[in-house]
């Protein structure tokens, strides 16, 4: 089927983020309200599109729109297209959705700065490229989304950019994108030297005839832009100073969507991973790896926001994790990838509001208490807390628990590796996110002097009730009747598989709860007291390694930074005495000779004659020589 | 007469036109020195015309003439010029382009 419509959904904020950019100061009393209506607009299209897809049969019900014809060469011809099925409905829907709200929040919580508008036009350049990124029918097309939403990252972590330290942060994100981008790019090109195609269903077509070792080359290095872009193992480092940017931007940007890229990029590749045991196995590290490595930078972390981030981190490794799992877990992985979008954003939203209240304060332990003054961003917050954790019937159980079960029957060892690590990141989960609860909303105030904490105004908290909302019932929702598995098994699922179980489901679920319960109580037993307001300095080591980050920034230091700083050092001077040491070389010697040169040039007549006289008679002599 | 002997009073009158261009400063007598030169090689052109039996040399001679009348009308008028400005006759006066 195709659609003229699909377009509109990229156009249309693409218009509002060059409209207030290109107007300037002149749009600034109406800017916010027009982009926050221009996103509104693209979830009306979105819903609406869902809502005519629900009621197609299930092999129609992908859409299709070409717009233009982008590179013909010879035989090789990339279309602009764009895809709408069951599995970009679901990010459209979470894009523009949790989109809006966050964009409605924004138009409160940016009110006192004097670059609103600006920051709005960037936001609606960013929702442009996120859809980009999910509705381009192939890798080509994505990659255009994919640096977009690059971009605006960029642009709004440095929103406040006078701060070098934010500017810095900006750039950091950047280049560890890059890395990532670069893994992308060779991916299409082994796609392109493969199959001559980069759609997704030309490639999908020829997958059959690929050789393995291509499909892996291919596998591995989406995996590499999936690190970049969602921050796992190994270029994490980005996402906890990614932060620096105003908070409704972590929560779209750096919460629900644009880090969860990579999830996407993965699922929609499903073709390659299925074909690719060994690309697929690299993912379900990759992912181990992460919601450890983020879980455990969670604990000890006194920044609000960045706590959040290491959350995030960890959620989106058991999202990579699951896409590992192939067509048993790309369900669950989109699921867990969409609850979090309410229950993080929810969160980050919750956290902004007591930032707003606190006077832009960060510091976790210069709240606590909160919980009478804040009512309403306790409770959603608190909703959003019991859904990560997953407190049945909340939003996180149904689809963290799915992911741990996925794992366990993934069989063998690896299933009860993969399954153990999950567990163990349940628990840690369930430990910093209480220890988050306790020290904001709870326990003895710690607060600045200054600090006059308040509720949030109704722009505000009402998107963080919307999101509270999703984070109770999105989980059921999607999992009662396998709602999702069932809508998206056309996409990464085709052949139907049948998963056989190596633990029952209720066995899985018990370990789950016994999880939180575990981790619950630990942060209870620890964080119950009186806290003080600064943090402990007599710690072990282990804690002040968690501290440092697990020492990421340390590592990338002595890894890449030193070494290049030092190849870059010897260039230098290479430059400076070699190359330039010719060049300068050359000049002297012209300068050098020119200077004994010019002693002939004494500027009288007679010295001329003279010379000319000889050099006749030279010519004369050598004449004679030569004839006679 | 032997016609070498014309040869031999050329060079003798080129030579002592060019040593004169080297070592003297006044400008007309340089001027008049170079004017010695060219009738130096318009005698020994006439000579070569008179050995050869032929009439090039002597018209090439007759070009020389035209030539350096030219030239001395251009060369006066720099000379001129020069002393006017510089109340100065002397070459070495005129040495600017050094600097």
């Amino acid at each position: 089927m195709t659609s003229d419509n699909l377009v509109y959904l990229i156009a249309l904020p693409l218009f509002s983020a060059a409209l207030l950019m290109l107007l300037g100061r002149k749009a600034d009393k109406w800017g916010h309200i027009f982009a926050t209506l221009v996103s509104a607009s693209t979830f009306v299209i979105g819903a609406m599109e869902f809502l005519a897809m629900r009621d197609r049969p299930e092999e129609s019900r992908a859409v299709t729109q070409k717009l233009f014809t982008w590179i013909s060469v010879g035989s090789f011809n990339v279309d602009a297209g764009l895809l709408l099925d069951q599995l970009s409905i679901a990010f459209v829907l979470l894009i523009t959705g949790v989109g809006t709200l966050i964009h409605i929040y924004s138009i409160a919580y940016m009110s006192h700065d004097r670059d609103r508008r600006r920051f709005f036009s960037y936001l609606n350049l960013f929702i442009a490229a996120m859809l980009l990124l999910v509705l381009g029918d192939s890798y080509l097309n994505l990659y255009v989304g994919w640096e977009g939403v690059g971009l605006a990252s960029y642009l709004l972590i440095g929103f406040w950019n006078q701060k070098p330290e934010y500017a810095t942060a900006a750039k950091k994100a950047f280049v560890a994108n890059r890395v990532g981008d670069l893994g992308l790019s060779i991916a299409i090109m082994i796609a392109f030297a493969n199959f001559g195609a980069v759609s997704f269903i030309g490639i999908e077509e020829k997958v059959g005839g690929a050789s393995e070792t291509a499909l892996t080359a291919m596998g591995l290095m989406l995996l590499l832009a999936a690190t970049g872009k969602s921050a796992q193992f190994p270029l994490q480092a980005w996402l906890g100073d990614a932060m620096a940017g105003p908070t409704p931007v972590s929560a779209l940007i750096h919460a629900a969507t644009m880090v969860t890229a990579g999830v996407y990029l993965i699922t929609r590749s499903n073709f390659v991973f299925d074909n690719a045991p060994n690309a697929q196995l690299a993912v379900v590290i990759i992912g181990a790896i992460t919601l450890l490595f983020g879980a455990i930078i969670g604990t000890a972390k006194d920044d609000i926001k960045k706590a959040l981030a290491a959350s995030t981190m960890s959620q989106i490794g058991y999202m990579i994790m699951a896409t590992g799992f192939g067509p048993a877990g790309y369900a669950f992985a989109i699921m867990h990838l969409l609850t979090h979008g309410f229950f993080k954003a929810g969160m980050f939203l919750g956290a902004g509001s007591v930032m707003h209240g606190m006077n832009d304060e960060v510091n976790m332990r210069r709240y606590g208490g909160l919980a009478k003054l804040m009512p309403i961003t306790t409770i959603t917050f608190g909703l959003g807390y019991l859904a990560i954790i997953g407190v049945p019937p909340f939003a996180g159980f149904y689809s963290k628990d799915k992911i741990i079960e996925t794992a366990f029957n993934a069989g063998g060892v690896q299933g009860v590796i993969f399954g153990s690590t999950a567990l163990l990141g349940a628990i840690i989960t369930a430990f910093y996110m209480t220890r988050v609860m306790m020290m904001t909303f709870f326990g003895n105030k710690r607060w600045a002097d200054d600090a006059h904490p308040h509720e949030s105004p109704f722009l505000m908290w009402a998107p963080m009730a919307v999101l509270a909302v999703g984070s109770v019932a999105s989980g059921y929702l999607l999992y009662s009747g396998k709602a999702i598995v069932n809508w998206l098994a056309p996409v990464v699922d085709p052949h139907h598989h049948e998963h056989e179980e190596f633990l029952p489901p209720i066995v899985v679920t018990s370990l789950a709860v016994t999880a939180v319960v575990i981790g619950v109580g630990i942060a209870l037993a620890k964080y119950r007291g009186e806290l003080s307001a600064t943090a402990p300095q007599d710690v072990s080591i282990f804690t002040r390694v968690a501290r440092r980050d697990l020492l990421q920034d340390d590592a990338n230091e002595f890894m890449f930074m030193r070494p290049g700083q030092k190849l870059t050092e010897v260039l230098v001077k290479t430059d400076d005495k070699v190359i330039d040491g010719v060049v300068r070389g050359v000049a002297a010697s012209t300068v050098g000779s020119a200077r004994g040169m010019r002693k002939m040039q004494t500027g009288y007549v007679r010295n001329y004659a003279l010379l000319i006289l000889l050099g006749a008679l030279a010519a004369f002599i050598a004449i004679l020589v030569v004839t006679l | 007469m032997n016609p070498t002997n014309y040869l031999y009073l050329s060079a003798i009158l080129f030579s002592i036109g060019a040593v004169g261009v080297v070592v003297r400063r006044n400008a007309i007598v340089v001027f008049m020195c170079i004017e010695l030169m060219l009738n130096a090689a318009n005698l020994a052109f006439v000579t070569f015309a008179k050995m050869n039996g032929n009439l090039e040399g002597q018209v090439i001679a007759f070009f020389t003439m035209v030539v350096a009348a030219c030239e001395v009308v251009v060369g006066l008028a720099i000379i001129v010029t020069i002393f006017r400005s510089r109340r100065s006759a002397s070459v070495d006066d005129a040495s600017l382009l050094s600097r």
